[in-house]
């Protein structure tokens, strides 16, 4: 499944470049949604460099693995990997928000490496329902992956894919929900609670796999296996919303709060303190 | 006639339908049926997605005929539309179908998002469209969806007025890059004049008939009533251009420019709200061209809409031969 050669502590300092790529352009756009761009980061490392099978050199290759963000708004950690992976130039993101920029603040296909349209939350995963049968109808070996919020999950559409994904039979399907347990009115649980969520999504069919969304490895062993036979898998990755910046962490200001110039050098310096210690290999 | 004249037609109409020629066909529904399980043995990217709406979009042979072809996702339009933007997106050409009461509202999101945002090239099938299913109620009546999609960037709005216009639109369809809406009601519709001669095109409307007094502008499963008014007009000395608009978007502007430009009076004619469809449509051409001519919409008022059959509906709001011929008259009245 892997392509990737990139060690397991390469992997780690990805992720402090890419919080410290997405804050930066979130500062610079002076627009974004910090917080959930930072629980998610470490979900999309793992699946860019160590699961998906997506690359610029694969990108029109209809027979190649395909990756939906649902929850649109976090499209600054998404924009940061694509950068990483060569779709486009890094120095892209300095346009982020700016007048007529491809590189607003949610996913489309304008950007190269981007699948589909979103930001209207409930929408990655019946997407993601349609062209994991289309791949299963044509027999390909395709995997299938949408990133959902845990907010999100209040959406009814999500719950009409759960149970049409289960019901296909779509093992070649992933869903993966960014458990940040925080959304822009307050703690999840408080506005309108999906917990259970293990037996909710269990109960409609799906295998369920439970794990620290900040553990490279156990996401990585979470993710990289597809569904038994028939049965599409999510994976709860339990994350901090804000994670990687002391003051922003489980914060909710930073759901979209954008960092000063002053706030930035304080992240900066975190994420410079997080790279000292990956050198000294912590 | 192959089969008995609906109920909207009054013995006159009939009589008129007579004196034009026309046959009785079928429900544009079963034209389009017919037309895709056709055209899918032969393309297998082409997809039947169906919310527990196979049997009310005539599909079940498609079904059977081609299992691997059809995709059912249950009652839930909303991921009718959603699986079938992520079909579209990785190569297939899914026809979503759906009643279009449920389709151009409870999914309008996805159709807006995922399919004409995304630009992927989905068929949205509204079936038992407009008030089909009369007696059922507004639930169930789709008099928003032309004024819903014309507003979304990115959809072509097709309403064809007979089987031949249906299975021409579902060709076309089938092989767009871009989505497409197609509009149908389930009632047996007369085939008009003109299908040979005049070339089916998405959006270029199609002229049945000609004349200069008035012109008619219609869509869908109200043209064939046009026609008749103007047959019906003809017998009192007035001439009338009928088109059938079977595109609503985007719309053929030098038609009804002509239409404005041409003729004494223009009437528009569909089983849509007069808010947001063809009539305000032609009416906003005309007026921003400066083409002032006298003109009127007949359509389903802003009002609780009257159940019962969908002939007692047309009836009632006057979208048969006698009331299109009388709304006509009224303009011409204004005009002299």
């Amino acid at each position: 499944m892997s392509t990737a050669t990139m060690t397991d502590r390469d992997l780690a300092r990805k992720s402090i470049e890419y919080r410290r790529d997405a804050v930066r352009a979130i500062m610079h756009a002076g627009a974004g949604h910090t917080g959930g761009s930072l629980s998610c980061i470490d979900i999309l490392n793992v699946l860019y460099n160590r699961v998906l099978r997506i690359t610029p050199e694969n990108w029109r290759d209809p027979v190649r693995d395909r990756y939906v963000q649902s929850k649109g708004h976090s499209v600054e950690a998404l924009y940061v990997v694509l950068a990483d992976k060569g779709f486009f130039p890094k120095e892209s993101l300095d346009t982020l928000c700016r007048y007529r920029s491809p590189f607003i603040g949610h996913p489309t296909r304008k950007v190269p490496g981007i699948e589909m349209n979103t930001g209207g939350l409930g929408h990655g995963l019946p997407i993601c329902v349609g062209m994991a049968l289309a791949a299963k109808r044509d027999g390909h070996d395709v995997r299938v992956v949408t990133l959902l919020g845990d907010g999100e999950l209040a959406e009814g559409s999500n719950w009409e894919g759960a149970m049409a994904a289960a019901h296909h039979r779509l093992d070649n399907l992933t869903a993966i929900v960014d458990h940040n347990s925080l959304q822009i009115t307050g703690p999840t649980r408080d506005v309108c609670s999906n917990e259970p969520l293990d037996a909710k999504f269990a109960a409609f069919g799906w295998q369920v796999r439970r794990v620290d969304g900040h553990d490279l490895a156990a996401l990585e062993q979470a993710i990289v296996h597809p569904g038994p036979a028939g049965v599409p898998v999510c994976v709860i990755a339990d994350t901090v919303k804000g994670r990687g910046v002391s003051f922003m962490e489980n914060v909710l200001k930073w759901h979209h709060g954008v960092p000063s110039v002053d706030e930035f050098s304080r992240a900066e310096a975190e994420f410079e303190q997080q790279l000292a210690a990956w050198e000294a290999g912590a | 006639m192959s089969a008995p004249a609906p109920s909207m037609f009054s013995p006159a109409a009939r009589a008129a339908a007579d004196r034009l020629g026309l046959t009785m066909g079928r429900a544009n529904l079963e034209a389009f049926a017919d037309t895709l399980v056709e055209l899918a043995r032969s393309d297998r990217r082409i997809m039947a997605v169906t919310s527990d709406s196979r049997g009310s979009g005539k599909l079940g042979s498609f079904g059977q005929a081609l299992p691997e072809q059809i995709v059912e996702v249950g009652i839930a339009e909303q991921n009718l539309v959603g699986i079938a933007a992520g079909l579209a997106a990785v190569g297939k050409k899914p026809f979503a179908t759906s009643p279009a009461c449920f389709l151009a509202a409870r999914a309008l999101e996805q159709v807006k998002n995922d399919v004409c945002y995304s630009d992927v090239p989905a068929v949205l099938v509204g079936i038992s469209a407009g008030v089909s299913y009369g007696a059922l109620g507004s639930t169930h009546h789709s008099l928003h969806d032309f004024a819903a999609l014309r507003a979304i960037h990115n959809i072509t709005i097709v309403a064809p007025a007979d089987n031949a216009e249906t299975r021409a639109a579902v060709r076309l369809a089938a092989a767009a890059s871009k989505p497409v809406y197609l509009r149908f009601g389930k009632a047996a519709m007369f085939d008009l004049p003109g299908g040979n001669e005049s070339p089916f095109a998405l959006g270029r409307a199609r002229r049945l008939r000609e004349g200069r007094d008035a012109a008619i502008l219609a869509t869908g499963e109200t043209v064939v009533h046009a026609l008749l008014a103007a047959e019906h007009l003809a017998t009192q000395g007035i001439a009338c251009r009928v088109e059938s608009v079977h595109t609503v978007k985007p719309l053929d502007v030098e038609a009804v420019l002509a239409a404005g430009r041409d003729c004494g009076a223009v009437l528009t004619v569909e089983e849509h709200s007069v808010h947001g469809g063809l009539g305000e449509a032609c009416a906003a051409v005309l007026l921003q061209a400066g083409v002032h001519v006298p003109f009127a919409i007949a359509g389903l008022p802003d009002a609780d809409t009257v159940t019962g059959s969908q002939s007692d509906i047309f009836q009632h709001y006057g979208i048969t031969m006698e009331g299109l011929a009388n709304r006509i008259t009224s303009l011409l009245a204004i005009s002299r």
